[in-house]
């Protein structure tokens, strides 16, 4: 086959078939096109004003690797005047999170960007390892799931930013918006293509990759040689996600323009009023002060029953009953320290 | 370098090299023409999964076509790999979601699996399921 020449400069030999358009591209009109849509997707937002402390969710993974590559390079270039953190949870996953957080290490060297390291055991007195020995592999994407998204807004809080971006890109979306509709979940439906989700006063969470494909952000890792970290996670993968992302491929193998498809239906469902007002209104945590929408807040919950001994207690209605009828939990429970936030927390999205 | 085989070095990345002993890069030589259903030259046991139902009886002479990516696909797998190859074969090429570069040029710009190898050929196969 004749090489093709770039669609974009016509002059360099093309290396990239882009799967958002079909273009065929050469090495340095890929990253030129990549950076400058996300700087589209970040300024049609309006997601940074001059001197935000923004904290970079940082797994040492691919999504969130190339994030932090392209949030200084766009900070540098187009002034936005930024000061970037990165901030890592540690879940305590022996041979999996503490090889990974090396990577973010070096990551912190390679961009001179300050890190926050903030760990379960030291927010929630339990490691994942010893989540798992308790609980088995059964389940404990739910503990990791809330208890990470809690620890990222708490390490922010230590940090005193005002905004975390993390890595999700257009196939984390796209796969979301599957689950959703498949769960019948609407009221995350409504929320999972937002690009921001805040309310008036709480730490703003965004997604700058929002219509970035994966296929896109491995070639720029892999073009510029970033330094990032890929092994699976070593206890039991998201299974339903797993569907999803299976699913999401094979119609992206047979039309890649399915992904940015699927992310525009998610956002062209129109939730009736009578539905909104069917929803539960959020609250704080009796306990911790975390955003809730119930008395307790779900981490609460969790850590709860592994307190005391009854772990299902938040995933199987009746574990939970059992629970609540074997008493109320004891004073000298260990819990989550209080959440101070600058502001009150008021919108919650799905964990990821 | 004789005529008849090819040098190629092939990469995997993105967490896929832990399906080939943890190992990044390997060295291989492959010959210039193949059997034409990918099989392996029924030297080593292959899976009756990876020939075709319309292989022929041993009578007739082995039909071969040019080294290309399809054969080099069901060489790693038959030989290379050492677990799980449902993470990398699907239907007859890599699974959805496995990006390939040869020398460096996504994969969909050189025909795919069609590609026919040229000695000194780079190839590479990452990965992008991986979570953070």
């Amino acid at each position: 086959m004749a090489p093709a020449s770039c669609a974009l400069c016509k002059m360099s030999k093309a290396i990239l078939k882009r799967p958002k358009t079909g273009q065929q591209i050469c090495k340095d009109c890929f990253f030129y096109v990549f950076e400058t849509e996300v700087h589209h997707t970040i300024t049609t937002a309006k997601l940074f004003k001059q001197g935000d402390k923004v904290a970079i969710g940082a797994s040492g993974g691919k999504d969130s690797t190339v994030l932090a590559h392209v949030m200084k390079t766009l900070n540098d270039r187009y002034q936005y005047g930024l000061e970037l953190f990165l901030l890592s949870i540690d879940e305590g996953i022996t041979g999996y999170r503490d090889d990974s957080l090396e990577t973010v290490k070096r990551n912190q060297q390679q961009y001179d960007m300050p890190l926050k390291i903030l760990s379960y055991d030291e927010l929630y007195g339990w490691t994942m390892d010893a989540i798992v020995s308790q609980i088995g592999k059964k389940n404990n994407c739910t503990f990791c799931g809330v208890f990470r998204r809690q620890a990222l807004d708490r390490g922010a809080a230590m940090l005193d930013v005002d905004h975390i971006v993390t890595g999700h890109n257009a196939d984390d979306i796209a796969e979301t918006v599957l689950m959703n509709i498949m769960r019948g979940d609407i009221a995350r439906l409504g929320r999972c293509t937002m690009i921001c989700t805040q309310g008036e006063d709480t730490i703003k969470r965004s997604k700058p990759f929002k219509y970035a494909y994966e296929k896109e952000i491995v070639m720029y890792a892999y073009f510029k040689k970033l330094d990032y970290f890929s092994t699976e996670c070593i206890y039991s993968p998201d299974a339903y996600r797993g569907h999803a992302r299976a699913f999401l491929k094979d119609l992206e193998a047979a039309r890649p323009s399915a992904i940015i498809d699927i992310i525009h239906s998610g956002e062209a469902f129109e939730v009736r009023e009578e539905v909104k007002a069917a929803q539960k209104t959020q609250q704080t945590c009796i306990r911790c002060g975390y955003m809730s929408s119930n008395e307790l807040c779900k981490a609460c919950t969790l850590l709860e029953g592994l307190e005391r001994g009854m772990a299902n207690s938040a995933i199987t209605e009746r574990a939970r009953k059992k629970m609540e009828a074997s008493g109320p939990a004891p004073n000298n429970m260990r819990s989550i320290p209080f959440f101070q936030s600058s502001q009150p927390i008021l919108a919650v999205e799905a964990p990821s | 370098m004789a005529s008849d085989t090819l040098s190629l070095k092939i990469e995997f990345g993105g967490g896929l090299e832990l399906l080939f002993s943890n190992i990044r890069s390997h060295k291989i030589t492959l010959p210039h023409l193949v059997p034409i259903d990918n099989s392996m030259d029924g030297t080593s046991h292959v899976p009756s999964s990876s020939t075709p139902p319309s292989a022929t009886d041993g009578d007739k002479p082995i039909k071969t076509k040019p080294a290309d990516v399809t054969y080099l696909m069901h060489y790693l797998r038959d030989n290379l790999l050492k677990e799980r190859a449902e993470l990398f074969m699907e239907n007859g090429t890599v699974r959805p979601g496995i990006l390939v570069l040869i020398n460096d040029t996504d994969w969909e710009l050189e025909g795919e699996g069609e590609y026919e190898l040229k000695d000194g050929d780079e190839i590479v196969f990452i990965s992008t399921l991986h979570g953070g």
